[in-house]
């Protein structure tokens, strides 16, 4: 092991991330940071004040004792450290590479008020990558002991968060993914560069090595209704965690020619189906030089990326409003406009034209011009007149958010859902209006994050143990859970 | 679970299999899908469920061998297993009693027709069945659909089954005799299910058709399968595959099913490779993922 040079508590510059470069990684989609090495990790954990009331806890969704952990590795005791996340993260491989934690816990960090926050969501990746390495998943699945039978439904962020939860209360958990592989939009949605594939994959194999049960192609709703789970099956409780899904488009003409992809198609066959690989697998994607992301949200980011790595000329972002209102995270816009997307910023796109054989030739768009602020406290952008220009592409990609999918709330017709059609769920425990149903993560809060997810299973998991010990007095518990 | 139980072959490039699969044959009705996918790496792909029997658990599948993933479906012998399948999808037909109903079936269309016209029958409908095909070989299903029909009119492109000529030749003089069809329900190539819509539209008389859009999860999640209906665009897989034939804009659906017409000519020309080697290469497209280029 290299020599560690301690970085004083408190000093102010963080510990700089490796990083593949850009002319590189544009050419293939391995992850663009690299990870810290342990003696990077350490250096960057003894910047740590360890304050007495650490307030970056209070920013993380599911109350990580980020103190605990980051001096763990400040000791270089890895295995403490990973064992002290896992507590109350059941993926932190996943969320040190996807959390927005320049919003969450390094937002509060005291540092940060001052110099640059503890580097908290790379400590959180090095400390998941070591236990990767090092100790893999147990392959045993314990029997469940004494608890009750759980359905969760949908296997993206938030349902494996509920099922890891219950599974270590001693629950006996079936977890029902509809598509043929687990793990939602981690495996579908954020590209390999940013999360990969492999590591989603050790992620769901520890979740089951708790003693879940996975069932895919499982599309409830329609195979299984949550009715018959509970009154046929024999379920004790249901979890829904189905996610976002149908995906918005922006209703303009020109947009069901060829070429034109929501963000989830096209994401969807790079990822979920291997079309990069295409023809060795069996899924295409249509190869385009040119390519116009409508919308400015990390998806937007995730899908220009991809485009460049699947070898376009030219990628270009069209967002209605400026920089300062992109939803993306800087990071992602950073390292987009460093493998050669451009911002068409302030433009709104009118039309998709054709090359009259049925496929995408340019897009239409128009200047904006930011006025009062709207609902969303952001300035509503209005159009100029007479500023059309033309953009000559060969694909676009919607990326402008999800609705709520039909599939299983139409066949649920007891679930009270909202104006929008989420499901309505009880904010601090996922409860919906049908006893023994609850629901967290997108289908509940319509598109948002990861870690979002994770908080609300989370506190699902609790509720519905909770819940469980009220109507079945005596059920077995283990010590293992922290609320 | 997935296993084939028999398979034979109704017609040249159309293949029946019947498929152990007892938690979606005890739920799926007419009208509805299923997603398939064979081995790793392969396809997702949308098809019609052709029958099922929810006693004895098993879904009946007739393929026609027009790409990658259907020519090696078909090579799938009893006791071999479908990878992935997963079902029922879409909204089921609306079966109801109508007075006189006229199912319209071209080519591989008798096998999504086959259930609707026995479940219509079933609720006291008078069934006409109008089945077509290029010729008297690719004629499938005729026993089966006149024994669930009142009356079973047979039409072929060259004449050598049935009448001469195109299924809209058969169904004109009827729609304009007294005992007009109270419904139209039209299953097959989009060209003819727009030709028997333009037919009908003038008519007034309610016209379903089935679409066999482009799918990659089947489930809503991607809007690949998307279709203008009227003045709103759908999705085939949660909204349909049935709508109303007179709202269809098939010239769209028939450019969007061409979409990748280079890219499956591409995909049939690779070799078949056995599941040994299929299992390799994605071992190895993990390997590439894990290591740096």
């Amino acid at each position: 092991m290299e020599p560690v040079a301690k970085a004083r508590p408190g000093s102010v510059a963080r510990v700089p991330m490796p990083m593949q470069e850009p002319a590189e990684r544009i050419h293939n989609f391995q992850e663009v940071p690299t990870g810290y090495t342990p003696a990077l990790a350490q250096r960057e954990a003894s910047r740590c004040l360890e304050c007495k009331d650490p307030l970056c806890v209070r920013g993380c969704p599911v109350g990580v004792d980020i103190r605990g952990f980051v001096t763990a590795i400040r000791d270089g005791d890895f295995a403490r450290a990973i064992h002290t996340i896992r507590q109350d993260n059941a993926l932190p491989a996943v969320c040190g590479r996807v959390c927005p934690q320049e919003t969450q816990c390094e937002q509060l960090c005291v540092l940060g008020k001052k110099h640059e926050p503890v580097a908290i969501g790379r400590l959180e990746r090095f400390a998941a990558d070591w236990e990767r390495e090092q100790l893999p998943a147990p392959s045993v699945r314990p029997e469940p002991r004494g608890g009750r039978r759980i359905a969760v439904v949908g296997s993206g962020p938030a349902g494996l968060t509920v099922a890891g939860d219950l599974a270590r209360l001693g629950h006996s958990v079936t977890l029902f993914e509809a598509l043929h592989k687990a793990g939602g939009v981690l495996m579908y949605g954020i590209p390999e560069f940013r999360l990969p594939k492999a590591i989603v994959q050790e992620e769901v194999d520890r979740i089951c090595a708790l003693g879940v049960k996975l069932v895919t192609n499982a599309v409830i709703g329609r195979m299984i209704t949550v009715s018959e789970l509970l009154e046929e099956e024999g379920f004790d409780g249901v979890f829904l965690g189905v996610g976002a899904g149908l995906p918005w488009f922006l209703d303009i003409p020109g947009e069901n020619l060829n070429g034109v992809y929501s963000a989830n198609e096209y994401l969807t066959r790079v990822n979920l189906m291997s079309a990069w690989d295409f023809p060795n697998s069996d899924t295409p994607v249509r190869p385009a030089r040119r390519v116009a992301v409508f919308g400015g949200g990390n998806v937007a980011m995730d899908a220009a990326r991809t485009a460049v790595r699947l070898g376009a000329e030219e990628v270009h972002i069209i967002y209605r409003r400026s920089r300062e209102e992109m939803p993306a995270r800087q990071e992602e816009i950073e390292h987009a406009l460093e493998e050669g997307v451009r911002l068409q910023l302030l433009y709104s796109p009118l039309r998709i034209g054709d090359d009259g054989a049925g496929n995408v030739r340019s897009v239409l768009c128009q200047r904006m011009e930011l006025g009062e602020p709207d609902s969303s406290g952001r300035r509503r952008p209005l159009p100029v007149p007479n500023s059309e220009f033309e953009l000559e592409t060969d694909a676009v990609i919607v990326a402008i958010g999800n609705g709520a999918n039909p599939l299983l709330t139409g066949a649920t017709p007891q679930l009270e859902l909202n104006r929008k059609g989420n499901i309505v769920a009880e904010s601090g425990s996922g409860r919906t209006s049908i006893p023994g149903v609850y629901a967290g993560g997108d289908i509940v809060l319509g598109a948002a994050t990861v870690i979002l997810a994770m908080g609300a299973g989370r506190r699902a998991a609790a509720a519905i143990h909770h819940d469980l010990q009220v109507r079945f007095p005596g059920i077995g518990t283990t010590g293992e859970f922290h609320h | 679970m997935n296993t084939i139980l028999r398979t034979s072959t109704l017609a040249p490039g159309i293949h029946d299999l019947h498929v152990q699969s007892p938690r979606i044959a005890r739920k799926c009705r007419p009208g509805q899908f299923l997603m398939l996918r064979l081995y790793e790496g392969g396809e997702r792909i949308p098809l019609t469920i052709a029958d099922s029997d929810p006693v004895e658990g098993w879904l009946r599948l007739i393929v026609q061998t027009v790409g990658r993933t259907t020519r090696e479906l078909v090579l799938l012998k009893p006791g071999e297993k479908i990878l992935d399948l997963a079902g029922p999808l879409g909204h089921p037909t609306e079966i109801a009693f109508r007075g006189t109903v006229v199912c319209v079936a071209g080519g591989i269309g008798a096998a999504p027709i086959l259930p609707i016209a026995r479940a219509l029958k079933a609720v006291g409908n008078r069934v006409i069945v109008i089945l077509g095909a290029r010729n008297a070989a690719q004629m499938i299903l005729q026993k089966e659909l006149e024994l669930c029909s009142d009356r079973l009119l047979l039409c072929s492109d060259d004449g050598s089954a049935g009448l001469p000529g195109q299924v809209t030749a058969v169904l004109e003089p009827m729609l304009r005799s007294d005992s007009r069809p109270d419904q139209v329900l039209a299953i097959g190539p989009v060209a003819m299910m727009a030709a028997v819509s333009e037919m009908t539209r003038a008519l007034a008389i309610p016209t379903i058709v089935s679409l066999n859009a482009t799918m990659v999860d089947g489930t809503g999640m991607c809007g690949g399968c998307r279709v203008s209906i009227g003045s709103t665009t759908r999705f085939v897989c949660v909204d349909g595959p049935e709508f109303d034939g007179h709202l269809v804009d098939f010239h769209e659906l028939q450019n969007r099913q061409h979409a990748y017409s280079r890219q499956e000519q591409q995909a049939m020309e690779q070799p078949h490779r056995c599941r040994l080697e299929r299992t390799e290469s994605a071992l190895l497209r993990d390997e590439h993922r894990r290591t740096p280029a």
